[in-house]
């Protein structure tokens, strides 16, 4: 089962729920193998975690994984052979983000321009380009107790985040949805790194905030997920307590399924703040998670 | 005409709060221009009462189209498309616009000429009146590319205007993270000023989109945010600035008001007196100073 959690805006608690979850159905998996299957969250045999918000990962600082993987990644740009290359200048016509340029007797690659699409790559009539790595940033991969965990990080100074979101879903996510509980923490936004992220999911869980920021940026994911990819839904509304009602009627409205509901309250905030799980600070909370779990299975059914 | 940029690397920490209330202040001394430069999720119009005055279309990208009559379903596009956006089928392949990075390799592939690129529309951008001066903002539609390219829109329409009616200053409301849309939102800034908080994140993050500032030679100014949920850390990040010779111009206290005024669609300061209020011009002041002197 493949679960990305998302928000459009910011700081709703993406990584809180994310990573809450992960531990609640981590732990009762682990305590509940070779006991009777009504335990709660014990249908999964493991938790993968991916945290692909590339440019911030934060999930890390909650888990303290221990890496025993780590390999630079990025994409594939074009290193011109001059002792092929004729100048004909068909490289620079092909391609559509004009990352490669043919002046005279030089060719110039901007690489900060390249997608790694290959186009050029193709269409020289010479076999004159090849293509090398530019790394833009680092996959990691390693455990967090129980839970297998990874983590793309973007360069300080790079554009794309999407090459290293995909190439880490390449190594975990499983190409036949299985027993383990994959989750996919996403970034913020509903651009290209979101979609790339929710690709391929089974469940987009919403995390929000019940103000008007939250429930503009809430309307934009849903768009992405649900009427773009195709994707079932679902709401956690953090920080219940101050705000409004428009989270709560728009997803009456729309037939979106609040999943729960965290209140506002100083000890998340601070435990937030020290980089310790809710799970652990909080521990009524191991069991709302666990309903969490459930009820989002059942939502996907239905 | 100064440009200052609004950025915090995670999400949440009170970017638009922040830009609200500057706006405000700011206009009541100068001139100013606003730039919401979060083109996925914008949020400054929420809290500005904009009266859209000028709507256009923006054209993002192209995306490869395929001719079913002609493809003969070869399957030599799928081979050579990286973004799997080709969908196999047995009479004909069909693009997905999703994933379709609009690169072309596939047309010039096919052998069959059955593929060609059109334009699409990614989303529209807006110029609106409010009450503290002219703002542009813009909506990317859902799932669409090229949001760096829509800031970069939206910022030039905001700079000509600026220098048209001499405004002295342009404030640019930016996007979370530190990818494309961050550096086009930084591009030609004179100033950034980071919302951070005193949380394990807000200051991974913030020392992350430091070093994006730093990388394009954007000088940084640093406010702490909900500063008083963990005062520690509130410290540490205060040393670790001055160590770096940053300066924090303000620290804000985390009160319920910053969210009662957004529900009112107000800025904080333009909404009721209190610390959170007074922390804001302080934070003002100082970027002011900073910024113009």
């Amino acid at each position: 089962m493949i679960i990305t959690v998302a928000s459009g805006k910011g700081g709703t608690g993406k990584t809180t729920v994310a990573i809450n979850l992960a531990l609640a159905v981590a732990s009762a998996s682990e305590s509940a193998s070779g006991q009777p299957q009504e335990v709660a969250g014990a249908a999964h045999k493991g938790v993968i975690f991916l945290d692909c918000d590339v440019e911030e990962p934060n999930a890390g600082l909650f888990l303290k994984p221990t890496f025993t993987q780590r390999e630079e990644v990025g994409i594939l740009i074009p290193e011109v052979d001059f002792d092929k290359c004729t100048y004909c200048g068909r490289c620079a016509e092909v391609c559509q983000y004009h990352a490669i340029a043919v002046v005279g007797q030089k060719v110039l690659v901007f690489p900060e321009l390249c997608h790694g699409c290959g186009s050029c790559t193709l269409n020289c009539p010479e076999g004159a380009i090849h293509e090398v790595l530019k790394t833009t940033g680092t996959i990691e991969i390693g455990t967090a107790g129980p839970i297998t965990f990874g983590q793309g990080t973007l360069n300080v100074g790079e554009a794309m985040s999407p090459p290293i979101i995909r190439q880490l879903k390449q190594r975990l996510v499983p190409s036949e949805p299985g027993e383990e509980l994959v989750i996919i923490d996403a970034s913020p936004g509903t651009a290209c790194p979101v979609v790339e992220a929710m690709q391929g999911s089974e469940f987009v869980l919403m995390v929000t905030e019940p103000t008007p920021f939250g429930l503009h940026d809430l309307r934009l994911a849903v768009q992405v997920a649900r009427d773009e990819l195709g994707i079932p839904v679902g709401v956690v509304i953090n920080r219940v307590g101050v705000g409004d009602k428009g989270v709560e009627d728009y997803c009456a409205a729309e037939g979106v399924p609040i999943l729960m509901r965290i209140p506002l309250d100083r000890r998340i905030a601070v435990a937030y703040s020290e980089g310790i799980p809710m799970v652990e600070a909080l521990p009524e909370y191991r069991q709302q998670f666990l309903a969490l779990y459930d009820r989002l299975k059942e939502a996907m059914v239905s | 005409m100064k440009q200052l940029v609004i950025l915090s690397g995670k999400g949440g920490t009170g970017k638009t709060t922040v830009a609200a209330a500057l706006a405000h202040l700011a206009s009541e001394e100068m001139d100013i221009i606003l730039a919401d430069a979060d083109v996925d999720a914008s949020n400054l119009e929420l809290v500005l009462e904009p009266t859209q005055i000028h709507q256009e279309d923006f054209t993002g990208g192209q995306i490869a189209i395929i001719d079913a009559d002609a493809c003969i379903a070869c399957g030599i596009c799928a081979e050579v498309c990286r973004f799997d956006a080709l969908i196999p089928g047995d009479e004909f392949y069909d693009v997905d616009p999703i994933s379709c990075e609009g690169c072309a390799s596939c047309v010039y592939q096919c052998p069959e000429d059955a593929i060609h690129m059109e334009k699409q529309q990614a989303g529209c951008w807006f110029r609106s009146d409010t009450r503290f001066g002219p703002l542009f903002h813009a909506h990317l539609f859902a799932a669409q590319e090229n949001s760096g390219q829509l800031v970069t829109l939206v910022k030039q329409h905001a700079r000509l205007l600026a220098m048209d009616t001499d405004a002295k200053l342009l404030i640019v409301d930016g996007p979370p993270g530190i990818g494309c849309p961050v550096i086009s939102a930084s591009a030609g800034a004179d100033m950034a000023l980071l919302v951070t908080e005193p949380t394990v994140s807000g200051v991974h993050d913030m020392e992350r989109v430091l070093g994006t500032t730093e990388h394009f030679g954007v000088p940084a100014l640093v406010c702490i945010n909900k500063a008083d949920i963990n005062p520690a850390r509130t410290e540490e990040i205060v040393s670790y600035c001055a160590g770096r010779g940053i300066e924090v111009v303000g620290t804000i206290p985390f009160d319920t008001v910053v969210t009662r005024a957004m529900v009112q669609g107000k800025p904080v300061t333009d909404f009721e007196d209190g610390p959170v209020n007074e922390a804001m011009r302080e934070v003002w002041k100082r970027t002011r100073e900073a910024l113009l002197g």
